[in-house]
């Protein structure tokens, strides 16, 4: 494993830096957020992003895709994450997308990856619900057998991009109960059918999320993603690489937020100085510095690990959530601190990147939660 | 055969052949020789064995052969360091000589003063100190007092030195001394090699928290120095002296990052957990106190995410990068983690983390309790952690004076 940018990747982290940064990022999702839109997020900017081939990076070429991987993706995610873009990258493609490509069979894949991969159509996945908290046992929906198939009901929370998306990957117990790995199944459905509803909810980062109601929705064998009853590693896996793309998104939003902060600790005078010639606050921004060092350290090694399906990938998926969840809460809250009484206020952007860093602390697990599943994982 | 084939095949041989036959039993991968002119011997063959890898420059393997290093390029030297490592073998000389004052000489010394020192570290011949810090001269260098006067060709040294490492063994030392004491601080400072084996300069330890004496002061009363060993000229000394704690902080944050990656292969079991198993049992497979075990998995993690930065910069390093602000980031990381690992192996053995000495703690407690003393100093020496964040805020964050 090489902890090194190749030239590709470095002209990729530059392009997609160069993209986000294009139309002002921070402005647009205030925007997005004043005028209540139902979206979220805008359709041009995610058409435009899918002809530059980002939502094709992790599927494989026989799928329509790049063939790359989450080392290549997690430069995507971090310009985003450094511009707070809310566009539905991750929910569609690897959440959604990715459980299509790896579970699905023949037909829905060629249902859906083509579409998804263009942009046209957008997936969500649906499974974790209110008393979930992040047990990827404790899925929202249950499923009856009913003919071939099976009957889903239940209700998820929290279904990220998932207002307004074209199919859901809900995951349904269809045996067993919370805490069993075992009896637990994906399906594939789409969002005109039957008996689905969805309601945007309104989250601290205005990213869009949904409540997705399943009312004895039906579902088919051909529906399934896997065997049913198996889908507990796949869901899994789809989660470990969502979180890692995830945590490139943090360490964009963590550099960008230390970045500010700085800035303004340079410009910033009281007492006829500027307030970064205070030790006080040097010290504590150099120690923010080296955490933002570490950080991308975790990210780019356990993107390598699932690329490469190393044996510890998902110790170093954990090792890199647990640390930028705690590293991008850290810089958020002390970016506002730094910027005193500005920073406490709405008008100004930094307080945009604490509510996401705790939005983001929340999704796929906390530290304390990665902590746990890292020690599990190591056999103590 | 190529040139490097014909090479690693020779070394080869040497390894697995020479060295047995010349020596019979080889050192154990834990004995450090620091040679001098009156050796510790870690080990009976340590000198022999040390001797035999200098024949061929192997002690410093990157340094030129005509200075009496290996002359290998990088690449070489990691290969030869792998193949001592695979064998279980030692560095054949550590040293403050290989680490600091040698890379310094070879950016800064004349061809004669390269030509005089050189092969002497190289040989373990001299072991090296550092005169650095006084009484009142921490973390401000800049303002050393310890006065050099320039009578002829000698030079009259008075003053005294602090925190001098295994100062009471070493037979030469580097160092800083005021030549100048009017104008900018840092403008009057030389740089300056002397010869500890004379009357005029007394080294007596300093016992630490730990119990352990590795520093020492150093007393200079009319002590004598050569000026064909001044480094770098009269009064342009502080140059020479911060790139030399650059080639400091790399050693100690290659030391504490060596450490944490090694530890850190997550394959295999983990030290702490097995501690932790040990002192408060386990349920269900797990350590049995869920604060306990969660501060293993932290410590864990941290050390795995440090080992792994300290990797980044090595790959950086190799695709041709610019050396960027590693080695403060490494000294304050590396250090605060080894204290912090010190402080949870305390936890986990409550009260039996508290014997001194005696009768119902064991080799490993009492050891580990020591370690854990003689740790908080690592924060202080080499540059403290509060001088290494000045350093970053400065030079990478460019936040004003």
């Amino acid at each position: 494993m090489q902890l090194v940018l190749t030239e590709d990747q470095a002209l990729l982290a530059r392009t997609a830096r160069e993209f986000v940064s294009g139309s002002p990022p921070i402005a647009r999702l205030r925007k997005l957020r004043d005028a209540r839109d139902e979206r979220g997020y805008a359709r041009d900017r995610y058409a435009r992003m899918a002809e530059l081939g980002w939502t094709a990076l992790p599927f494989a070429e026989a799928d329509g895709g790049l063939g790359l991987g989450l080392a290549d993706l997690v430069l995507v995610t971090e310009a985003m994450g450094r511009g707070l873009a809310p566009e539905p990258l991750i929910p569609s493609v690897v959440l959604g997308g990715r459980a299509v490509a790896l579970g699905g069979s023949a037909p829905l894949k060629a249902a859906w990856l083509a579409p998804v991969i263009a942009g046209d159509k957008l997936l969500a996945l649906a499974h974790a619900r209110r008393t979930g908290r992040f047990d990827l046992t404790r899925v929202p929906f249950r499923a009856t057998p009913a003919g071939g198939g099976f009957r889903l009901t239940g209700q998820a929370t929290q279904v990220w991009g998932g207002h307004l998306a074209d199919g859901y990957v809900v995951a349904a117990r269809t045996a067993g109960q919370d805490g069993d790995p075992g009896g637990i199944s994906l399906f594939v459905v789409a969002a005109g059918q039957r008996g689905i509803s969805s309601e945007r909810q309104v989250r601290i980062d205005s990213l869009n999320a949904a409540q997705l109601t399943l009312e004895d929705v039906e579902v088919t064998a051909g529906d399934a993603l896997g065997p049913p009853g198996e889908g507990h590693p796949l869901l899994t896996r789809v989660i470990d690489e969502a979180t890692v793309a995830l945590t490139g998104e943090m360490l964009g939003g963590m550099t960008e937020a230390l970045d500010r902060t700085l800035a303004y600790l340079r410009e910033r005078r009281q007492f006829g100085v500027a307030i970064g010639s205070f030790q006080g606050l040097k010290h504590r921004a150099a120690r923010l510095y080296i955490e933002l060092e570490l950080s991308r350290s975790a990210v780019m090694a356990a993107a390598r690990a699932l690329d490469e399906h190393a044996g510890e990938a998902a110790q170093l998926v954990s090792l890199a959530k647990a640390r930028l969840s705690d590293g991008y809460l850290a810089i958020a809250n002390e970016a506002i601190q730094m910027h005193g009484g500005i920073g406490m206020t709405d008008e100004h952007d930094i307080g945009l990147f604490l509510k996401r860093a705790r939005a983001s602390e929340m999704t796929f697990g906390d530290a304390a939660y990665h902590r746990d599943r890292f020690a599990a994982l190591g056999g103590y | 055969m190529t040139e490097v084939e014909q090479f690693r095949g020779e070394l080869v041989e040497f390894l697995d052949r020479d060295l047995p036959a010349q020596l019979g039993e080889l050192p154990p991968p834990t004995s450090d020789y620091w040679g001098g002119r009156r050796p510790e011997l870690p080990h009976p063959q340590s000198r022999r064995y040390c001797e035999l890898m200098a024949a061929r420059g192997l002690t410093a393997p990157t340094w030129p052969k005509a200075y009496g290093g290996g002359g290998l390029d990088k690449d070489q030297a990691r290969w030869f360091l792998a193949e001592l490592r695979r064998r279980h073998l030692p560095l054949p000389l550590v040293g403050f000589g290989l680490s600091m004052i040698g890379p310094t000489l070879l950016q800064f010394g004349t061809e004669d003063q390269r030509r005089e020192h050189l092969p002497r570290i190289v040989r373990g011949e001299i072991r090296w100190a550092q005169g650095y810090s006084e009484p009142n001269a921490g973390s401000d260098l800049a303002s050393v007092t310890t006065s050099a006067r320039v009578q002829g060709e000698d030079i009259i040294l008075n003053g005294q030195k602090i925190w001098t490492s295994y100062g009471d063994k070493a037979d030469w030392m580097f160092g800083i001394y005021r030549t100048d004491a009017g104008g900018k601080k840092q403008e009057g400072i030389t740089f300056l090699l002397v010869d500890m084996a004379q009357p005029g300069i007394e080294v007596r330890p300093i016992r630490l928290i730990s119990g352990a004496s590795p520093f020492c002061e150093t007393f200079f009363t009319d002590a004598v120095a050569h000026t064909r060993d001044i480094i770098n000229g009269i009064g342009n000394g502080w140059t020479v002296a911060k790139a030399l704690l650059g080639h400091e902080r790399n050693m100690i944050g290659d030391v504490f990052g060596a450490g944490a990656g090694a530890r850190n292969k997550l394959a295999g079991g983990n030290p702490l957990a097995e501690l932790a198993r040990e002192y408060v049992g386990e349920r269900e497979g797990r350590v049995a106190d869920a604060v306990l075990r969660d501060r293993v998995a932290q410590i864990t993690m941290d050390e795995r995410c440090f080992a792994l930065t300290t990797q980044r910069a090595a790959d950086q390093l190799k695709a041709g990068h610019k050396p960027g602000p590693e080695s403060s980031i490494f000294k304050i990381y590396g250090t605060e983690l080894n204290q912090r690992r010190h402080e949870l192996m305390l936890s986990i053995r409550g009260p039996q983390c508290l014997g001194w000495e005696g009768t119902g703690f064991d080799d490993r407690e009492l050891t580990q309790t020591r370690d854990w003393l003689r740790s908080r100093g690592n924060t202080i020496e080499g540059g403290t952690s509060e001088v290494q964040l000045n350093i970053i805020a400065k030079h990478v964050l460019s936040l004003p004076d």
